[in-house]
């Protein structure tokens, strides 16, 4: 076993080789490996960041269709209430005015008969006097006779 | 090789064992060295062309797979290379995180380095021992033993060079009076126990380097010598023996690379700790 300039040689082959590492072997697998540790973490945290917004989206769209849903029914409630509102105040409305009708028609009947009687009573006196004459075969002077027909024909 | 003669057993062993060594030789002048003794007849001025051209290759197929995975490197899914990488990678950045206590951008790239190019230069050890050495004999180059690891040499240089850091760090994060106090007071606070401390923490700090050169050199060439042995059986009973070893090798490799990496780390981190 001999100590020779080996030992030298070996010495400074040893340091070019770890200068050559330092300076171009370590860096660019350092630098990928550490890359890609921050790529994966930025990966799996953009992915439990859009789970979460997932969550939150169905959550949303969840509340919005029951809202939704809450709405629609009221609307249908309203809608309901509001036709049976309008049915009532239809038949309210053509019951008042039946009545109206009826009223009407009866106060012209009346106004009918009013007249009818009036006419009659007219009649009927100018018929009383016409008798008259006839039973007295003289002619009574109507000029002055007209006062107590006409209260005659009043009292008809 | 069938098991012969003491003598050429004893040669095969050592043969396998011997590195292909270009020094100063003091008779041959600047030579390849073509036995035992004259390779350490050259003394220091040598170098052991097999190791460093091993532990290169390796080097560079660390930086070439690596710096490739990193080109290719994209944030999106990533591919079959790109995940071993990957892999290995963040293991290294786990370790660093959990061992290393100070703020240094340099240590996790040195972790790595480490720890892929001696995982790879262990990692010849599976080819079988024969295999290269019959090859470059063929080419006529008499010597090749191409783990790196299992020749003190490479790993006492690579824990040289972390022996080199920690002083640095040492010395950049404590300021020299922090590091000398640091040397002085531990264990013991005490003056009078100045000489004491000084003793046992120079020598705490020089095995460092030692221990982590040894540990690895000793477990590397240990199963490395029990390859040679195995492969001086007869060839039909090799596998009995080599399968095993070289599958329990699989686990060594990783460990041993793994444990270096680790104790570099420590003592890296423990040369950034204020006291």
């Amino acid at each position: 076993m001999n100590i020779n300039m080996t030992l030298i040689g070996q010495t400074i082959a040893f340091a070019i080789f770890v200068w050559f590492c330092i300076k171009y072997v370590w860096p660019p697998i350092s630098n990928a490996l550490h890359e890609r540790q921050k790529k994966i973490a930025d990966g799996l945290d953009a992915a439990s960041r859009a789970n979460r917004d997932l969550e939150l989206a169905q959550e949303r769209a969840e509340q919005t269709l029951r809202e939704s849903k809450e709405q629609a029914s009221q609307i249908l409630e309203q809608a309901n209430k509001r036709s049976a509102q309008i049915v009532e105040e239809a038949r309210e409305q053509a019951r008042a005015e039946g009545e109206r009708l009826v009223a009407s028609a009866r106060s012209e009947i009346e106004q009918e008969v009013n007249r009818a009687k009036d006419e009659l009573r007219a009649q009927v006196s100018y018929l009383a006097v016409m008798g008259a004459e006839r039973v007295l075969e003289a002619s009574v002077d109507e000029q002055a006779h007209r006062k107590l027909l006409d209260e005659l024909a009043a009292e008809l | 090789m069938a098991a012969g003669n003491e003598v050429s057993t004893t040669y095969y062993i050592q043969h396998h064992l011997q590195n292909l060594t270009f020094g100063n030789h003091p008779e041959n002048g600047w030579s390849l060295a073509h036995s035992a003794e004259e390779a350490s007849e050259m003394g220091f001025w040598a170098i052991h062309l097999d190791t460093m051209g091993w532990s290169i290759a390796m080097g560079l197929l660390f930086i070439w797979i690596f710096r490739k995975a990193g080109k290719m490197a994209t944030t999106g899914v990533p591919g079959g290379l790109q995940n071993a990488v990957e892999m290995v990678f963040e293991f290294i950045e786990n370790m660093i995180q959990g061992t290393f206590k100070g703020r240094n951008p340099i240590i996790a790239p040195l972790a790595l380095t480490l720890f892929v190019w001696i995982f790879l230069m262990n990692s010849l050890k599976i080819i079988p021992v024969d295999f290269f050495p019959v090859l470059f004999a063929k080419l006529g180059v008499d010597y090749m033993k191409i783990v790196p690891t299992t020749d003190v040499n490479a790993t006492l240089g690579m824990a040289l060079g972390v022996f080199c850091l920690i002083l640095y760090y040492s010395f950049k994060v404590k300021g020299v009076g922090g590091f000398a106090k640091e040397l002085s007071f531990t264990p013991f606070n005490h003056w009078a126990l100045i000489p004491f401390n000084l003793v046992l923490e120079i020598v705490a700090l020089l095995v460092k380097p030692f221990s982590l050169a040894m540990r690895l050199f000793g477990n590397m060439f240990a199963g490395e010598v029990i390859f040679i042995l195995i492969a001086m059986l007869p060839f039909w009973a090799i596998w009995v023996l080599d399968v095993p070893w070289a599958i329990f090798h699989i686990l060594i490799v990783t460990l041993q690379a793994f444990i270096f990496t680790v104790l570099s780390v420590v003592y890296l981190s423990a040369a950034h700790e204020h006291h």
